[in-house]
């Protein structure tokens, strides 16, 4: 059979009815182009590229825009937004709750990072010890990190209860047998109020989120342990190092750039936290808890003031930004080297 | 409960509604509904298949089952699909915002106090069922809760309040004859309470119920108020002064101090273990007590009394937290909405809700005061009296959105909170003051 001439092909494109075989080898073609046109780098390298710039478009740069946009607006809940300039945060700045905000969010952040990566650090060590079950422990040790946090937050909740508290059940014991022990009467000990005290209920946030994070210190750690070569140690022992010695000069320089990653990454979320706090305190009492997710919830969302909401998660932006230009430069500095 | 329709003298009653419209409507819904409406039945015109409501998860758990098998009864009778999901009163707002910003949720939401001010854009105008369901005769507090400039964007189903809930025989063990009637009698009281080992328990943390149901009455009953009659803010006076002193004394004398952390669950748990004599709630503790006596201490309830708020030099005061279904403008499914809402207020479907709640609610029309279950249980009696006490948040001011807004940041709580945690009346007054101005004149 003849090739069809061009101009049949161009009526089957909009609609005519041709024979199979006749669209054979405009099919053929057609696939030769698409193929010819991805042999093209550049093509394929934006092809390749474009899920993923989607992705990031929708749900990162969208959402982002969207909460700059409403940080500069009067935007209530189900009223329509103004622009109001930057007049949500100098509303902020003039609101003590604010304040006591940030400087819970900075300590908070701060002291359960330096918590998790010191306990982090210990524990991986531990880990890192030829021991029975060490796959059965290490495996243990993940706990925390799996179950849910509001899970785990209520138990939490639970055992720091004003009422029925397990650890002043238990401390109260101790009290208790040390009066029997000395026959002497210390009088009624009642235990910390855990959440229901400022510094306490601070404290109680801190360790819980410590006690969440740290296996997640612990096997990023014991990663970076495991490609430690065992002939530095040998070396050093030849030498004589202590113990320390030989932690702080050969397994700290090494581990270096893995911890530098594992902390950024987890001051990163520590600062932007919200379930430790929903679940025990809900920035209570009298907001010495509140951290800047938890205030912009309760604006944005407990009160329906949007652009306020909005101006407090924006807050972050900056101090988190700095971080990871921090380490941005870092990695580069270091592969560069 | 009778569905009156008031009468209006002119034609265009209170809501916006002209009097032809109204008759028009309401003609065309009682021809809809037909003998079957009246008679208790659910009408059965439904157009769609499924309604989603969202509310509260009731701390008496009885009151659940009952809605659920309203629910259930009502789509049965109405050939719909309806989904009643129970979630904790303190995310009440956060999904109800997502829902309205989102234009997609609930079909209906229950909102509490003065909520439905905040989602107002969001929500149906409710005139008309208002006007069929009970119209004027709605108590004014709770009206005033969900009317918007004129439109009322929900039903009101019913409010809550706490009195305070004591320990008779404690109270006796240590030489208290007669609940306290005045805020000093209370403190001696307390003071009593405290030193046998079982105080008075109460919460000033970040939740619902009990804080603002302890902190705004106590500031009203001194007479201090958060803004004047125009709205100005007016914490600042010496009445506020009283109060937070009175507070701070009280509370290191005669309560808990372990209640700045709870939440309103939390000084059930405590009574009911045996480590509170006394605490502000609604009638749920006496009901574990009654209806579970296995799991509480021998007799408790029959040992357990209630009393009103005390009063101060003010007077007496209480808030009175309506409860109020509101159709979301977007929901697909309106009619079937304010189908079930109907439903859910004839007499016979309310009247079970309500003696099954057996005094921890009060209905939204005083008819309800009258109901034989107020007599059935000497215990719960008192819970009638609310309404004779009940003050809106945001007194003097209107019970509007910054009124809600005051309310859902907790100020006028952390006002009191702040000074039993050692902070100085005049700062904590002051932290108040900027707040509250931050909140009320801004521009």
């Amino acid at each position: 059979m003849k090739a069809l001439p061009k101009s049949t092909v161009t009526a089957r494109s909009s609609g005519t009815l041709v024979s199979a075989e006749a669209s054979a080898p405009y099919r053929l073609s057609w696939l030769a182009s698409i193929s010819a046109w991805l042999e093209n780098e550049a093509v394929l390298g934006y092809m390749l590229m474009t899920p993923a710039l989607l992705l990031i478009l929708i749900f990162i740069a969208y959402p982002f825009s969207l909460g700059v946009w409403l940080s500069l607006t009067d935007k209530l809940v189900s009223q329509p937004a103004h622009f109001i300039g930057l007049r949500n945060f100098t509303h902020l700045f003039e609101s003590q709750i604010f304040w006591t905000t940030v400087w819970n969010t900075v300590f908070f952040t701060f002291s359960a990072t330096v918590l998790k990566a010191v306990l982090g650090m210990w524990l991986a060590v531990l880990l890192n010890r030829k021991i029975r079950f060490a796959r059965f422990i290490r495996a243990t040790v993940l706990l925390p990190f799996i179950v849910p946090t509001v899970l785990s937050g209520l138990a939490w909740v639970w055992m720091f209860d004003a009422t029925f508290s397990v650890f002043n059940w238990g401390l109260r014991w101790l009290w208790q047998s040390t009066e029997w022990l000395f026959n002497a009467d210390f009088g009624y000990f009642r235990g910390p109020r855990w959440l229901g005290d400022p510094a306490w209920a601070m404290f109680s946030i801190i360790l819980v989120n410590t006690w969440r994070g740290i296996p997640f210190f612990a096997i990023s750690f014991l990663a970076g342990l495991q490609t430690v070569p065992a002939e530095l140690y040998d070396a050093g022992d030849i030498d004589g190092a202590t113990g320390w010695q030989k932690f702080w000069h050969i397994t700290v320089p090494l581990i270096k750039p893995i911890a530098v990653v594992v902390i950024v990454f987890s001051f990163v979320v520590t600062f932007a936290d919200f379930q430790v706090v929903y679940v025990l305190t809900r920035g209570g009492p009298h907001n010495s808890t509140h951290l800047l997710a938890t205030l912009a919830y309760q604006l944005g969302m407990g009160s329906g003031n949007l652009g306020e909401g909005a101006a407090v998660a924006l807050f972050m932006f900056p101090f988190l930004a700095l971080v990871i230009l921090w380490q941005l430069l870092y990695l580069r500095k270091e592969s560069s080297q | 409960m009778p569905q009156r329709v008031p009468q209006q003298a002119g034609g265009n009653p209170a809501g916006g509604l002209t009097r032809r419209a109204f008759l028009s409507t309401s003609m065309a819904l009682a021809a809809a509904a037909g003998a079957e409406f009246v008679t208790g039945q659910a009408p059965a015109f439904a157009q769609t298949k499924t309604l989603h409501v969202l509310e509260w998860s009731s701390f008496v758990p009885a009151a659940d089952v009952v809605r659920d098998q309203q629910a259930a009864e009502f789509g049965k009778q109405a050939g719909v699909k309806v989904t009643i999901e129970h979630i904790n009163a303190n995310d009440l707002l956060a999904r109800a915002t997502a829902a309205i910003e989102g234009r997609k949720g609930p079909d209906i939401l229950q909102l509490l106090n003065n909520d439905p001010h905040l989602y107002a854009g969001g929500l149906e105008d409710h005139n008309q069922l208002i006007a069929e369901l009970g119209g004027d005769r709605f108590y004014p507090f709770i009206i005033e809760a969900v009317k918007v400039t004129g439109v009322v964007r929900g039903v009101p189903y019913f409010f809550g309040g706490g009195a305070n809930t004591y320990r008779k025989d404690i109270f006796k063990k240590v030489g208290i004859d007669k609940p306290p009637d005045t805020w000093e009698e209370h403190l001696a009281a307390g003071k009593k309470l405290k030193k046998s080992g079982m105080p008075i328990g109460q919460t000033l943390g970040h939740t619902f119920g009990d804080a603002p149901g302890f902190a705004y009455p106590v500031l009203w009953s001194f007479g201090g108020m958060e803004v004047d009659e125009k709205g100005k803010v007016a914490i600042n006076s010496k009445e506020t002064r009283a109060a937070v002193d009175f507070v701070k004394e009280f509370w290191f004398a005669a309560c808990d101090e372990g209640g700045l952390a709870w939440d309103d669950t939390s000084n059930n748990r405590a009574f009911l273990a045996e480590t509170i004599a006394c605490t502000l709630n609604g009638a749920s503790i006496y009901f574990v007590a009654r209806n579970t006596p296995e799991k509480t201490a021998p007799g408790m309830a029959d040992n357990i009394g209630h009393f009103l708020m005390p009063r101060g030099p003010a007077g007496r005061f209480h808030t009175v937290g309506p409860f109020s279904n509101c159709i979301a403008s977007y929901s697909e499914n309106k009619e079937v909405a304010k189908d079930y809402i109907r439903y859910c207020h004839q007499k016979e479907v309310y009247e079970k809700f309500f003696v099954t709640n057996k005094g921890y609610i009060n209905g939204p029309l005083p008819e309800w005061q009258e109901h034989p279950m107020w007599e059935s249980d000497p215990a719960i009696t008192i819970f009638r009296e609310l309404p004779k006490y009940g003050r809106s948040i945001g007194y003097a001011g209107p019970y509007d959105r910054k009124a809600a807004e005051v309310r859902a940041k907790y100020i006028i709580v952390d006002l009191f909170a702040k000074v039993v945690q050692g902070e100085s009346p005049q700062s904590a007054i002051a932290w108040a003051e900027k707040e509250l101005k931050n909140v009320y004149e801004r521009a």
